[in-house]
C-alpha cells in the first residue's frame, strides 16, 4: 500500500497533467465530488482521515491524478464550505477539516458542546492509539496547538482546555493521566481510559486505525480476537 | 438576488452539517444569525433564496440542501443530502458490508410493512440470516443503536422506522429501487413510509397530511373513493400549520416556482 501511495505522490506536475488529459473532465469531477463528500462525512464523525484510506476508498484507479483531485477538493471545501484540510500527523499523513471562518465571541452558533468535546476527545484518543496507546502530555499539547487548541489559552468552546482534558476526561474515564516515574520535574503521560475502551465511539476509531500500516500488525491481531473487545490493559 | 457565496452562507452550511438535520424554526434563526454576523443582506422570509445560493454552488458536487417534512410531526426540516441515486454513499464509509446489508434488509421490511415499522425481533432475525456475514444479537443491537444515533433509523417502543433525515437523503434511491412497492401520499405526493391507508381503495396519506386534510371534519371520507376513513385522525397543533398559504410547502427542493395549497 505504501508503495502505491508513493507512486501516486511522486508524479511530477507535468506527469499529472498528462494523466489528466487522458481522462474525461466528467470523470475527474466525479472523483472530486466523491472526495469532498468522503472528507465531509468522515470529519462529521470526528474521525481523522488517513491519506491511505483516501487513496484506497475514493481515488482508486485515479491515483495518477491524485494531486489534482485533492487540490480541487481542497479548493471546493474552502470556497463552498469555508473548511480547510489540515494535516495533524505529517508522518502518517492524517487530516482533519478545520473551519477557516472567523471565530465567534458568542454562544449561539456553536456546535452542541457535547459534540465538540467528543470531537476533541476523539482526536486525542486517535493520537494516543497511534503512539502505541500512550503519549507524553507535552506531545498531546503540541498536537492540539496545531489545531489551534492551546491548553494555556481559554478556548471559546472548550473553555479551560487543560482542565477539560486532564480533569473532566480523566474523571469520565476516557483518559488516564499518569505521572511518568522517575521524572523530575514530574512529567505526565496520557493513556486511553477504561471507558474509552468500552464505548461505541471507540469502535469508530478502531475501524479507522485497523487499517493502519503493517507496523501496527500487533494491534490489528488484538482487534480480531473478540468482537467489540476492549483494548484490555490499555 | 446575489449568487455569491459569503461567509454567512458558509457558516450556515457548516452548522447545518454538524446538526445533520435541522428543524425549520432553528434554520430560520440560524439564517438570521449568519447574516447578522457576516453582514450579509437579510430578509426574514428569504431563507429559501439564501439556501438556493448555497445549492447553486453545491450542484457540481451532487449535493443539495433539501427541505422535507417529518412524518411524525409534520414540521419542516432541512438537511444536506447527496443526490447520487445509485448507492447509499453517505453510509458506505461508516458501516461495514454486513452492517449495510442489515440496514438494507431492515429498509425492505419497513417499506413493505403496513405501518412503516420493523420490530427489533424481526431485525435481529434478519441479522442472523445475512449473506455477507452473520451478526450476533449483541452486535446487531449495537448496529441498530449506531443507525439511530446517525439518524438513519428512528426508534419508538422497540420498533424502527426510517428517520426523517434518511428519507430526505434517500428519497430518490428508495423511489427508484422500490418503485411500486412504496407508497406515495395522496395529499402531497411525496414518499410515505408511515401512512394511513384507505382499506377500500388502497390510497395512503402521511399522518400529518391526514391531520391537515381532515381537520375538523366530523366524518372523514377518503378523498379518492369517498368511503369512510377508518383511522384516527392525528391532531395537528403546530404553529407551522397556521402559516399563510403563500408559504411554499414543497416536499422536494426549495425552488419557489409554484406553490401548493394543502
Amino acid at each position: 500500500m505504501a508503495a502505491e501511495e508513493d507512486w501516486a505522490l511522486t508524479q511530477s506536475a507535468s506527469q499529472v497533467q498528462r494523466n489528466l488529459e487522458r481522462l474525461l473532465p466528467a470523470q475527474v469531477d466525479q472523483k472530486v465530488s466523491e472526495l469532498v463528500q468522503y472528507l465531509l462525512v468522515k470529519d462529521q464523525k470526528k474521525i481523522p482521515i488517513k491519506r491511505a484510506d483516501i487513496l484506497k476508498n475514493v481515488i482508486k484507479d485515479y491515483k495518477g491524478v491524485y494531486s489534482e483531485i485533492i487540490k480541487r477538493a481542497g479548493r471546493t471545501l474552502q470556497q463552498v464550505f469555508g473548511l480547510q484540510v489540515m494535516e495533524i500527523d505529517a508522518k502518517h499523513h492524517i487530516y482533519i477539516l478545520v473551519s477557516n471562518l472567523p471565530r465567534l465571541e458568542g454562544e449561539n452558533l456553536k456546535q452542541d458542546d457535547c459534540t465538540a468535546k467528543l470531537g476533541l476527545l476523539m482526536v486525542i484518543l486517535s493520537f494516543l492509539f497511534m503512539k502505541g496507546n500512550a503519549a507524553k502530555e507535552s506531545a498531546v499539547w503540541e498536537m492540539l496547538r496545531r489545531l489551534r487548541v492551546d491548553p494555556g489559552v481559554r478556548h471559546e468552546v472548550f473553555g479551560d482546555v487543560k482542565k477539560l482534558v486532564t480533569e473532566e476526561f480523566v474523571r469520565q474515564k476516557y483518559l488516564e493521566y499518569n505521572r511518568i516515574p522517575h521524572t523530575d520535574p514530574p512529567e505526565f503521560e496520557f493513556q486511553w481510559g477504561a471507558r474509552a475502551a468500552k464505548e461505541t465511539s471507540k469502535m469508530q476509531i478502531l475501524r479507522f486505525v485497523a487499517k493502519v500500516p503493517a507496523c501496527w500488525e500487533g494491534w490489528r491481531g488484538e482487534l480480531k480476537e473478540g468482537e467489540g473487545s476492549d483494548l484490555g490493559g490499555a | 438576488m446575489a449568487t455569491q457565496m459569503t461567509d454567512g452562507h458558509r457558516r450556515f452550511l457548516q452548522v447545518l452539517m454538524s446538526h445533520g438535520i435541522m428543524e425549520g424554526s432553528v434554520a430560520r434563526t440560524l439564517h438570521r444569525d449568519c447574516c447578522e454576523i457576516h453582514k450579509v443582506y437579510y430578509a426574514h422570509d428569504k431563507l429559501d433564496d439564501f439556501i438556493n445560493v448555497v445549492n447553486i454552488h453545491l450542484q457540481p458536487f451532487f449535493m443539495q440542501i433539501r427541505k422535507g417534512m417529518s412524518e411524525d410531526d409534520g414540521r419542516t426540516y432541512y438537511a444536506l443530502v447527496n443526490l447520487a441515486e445509485t448507492e447509499i454513499t453517505k453510509m458506505a464509509s461508516d458501516y461495514t458490508e454486513n452492517e449495510l446489508e442489515l440496514f438494507r434488509k431492515t429498509m425492505d421490511v419497513i417499506i413493505v410493512s403496513e405501518n412503516g415499522f420493523a420490530s427489533s425481533t424481526n431485525i435481529l432475525n434478519l441479522a442472523d440470516q445475512l449473506k455477507t456475514k452473520k451478526m450476533k444479537k449483541k452486535e446487531a443491537e449495537q448496529v441498530l443503536q449506531n443507525l439511530v444515533q446517525d439518524k438513519w433509523l428512528s426508534e419508538r417502543d422497540g420498533e424502527y422506522t426510517l428517520h426523517t433525515r434518511c428519507i430526505m437523503e434517500m428519497e430518490q434511491y428508495i423511489l427508484s429501487n422500490y418503485q411500486d412497492l412504496v407508497r406515495k401520499c395522496n395529499i402531497c405526493h411525496s414518499l410515505a413510509i408511515q401512512s394511513q391507508v384507505c382499506e377500500t381503495c388502497g390510497i395512503g396519506m402521511h399522518l400529518p397530511c391526514a391531520g391537515k386534510y381532515f381537520k375538523a371534519q366530523t366524518e372523514p371520507h377518503c378523498p379518492h373513493c369517498n368511503e369512510f376513513w377508518p383511522h384516527e385522525i392525528p391532531e395537528i397543533n403546530r404553529p407551522d400549520s397556521q402559516l399563510p398559504s403563500s408559504a411554499p410547502r414543497e416536499r422536494r427542493g426549495t425552488s419557489s416556482s409554484g406553490t401548493r395549497r394543502r
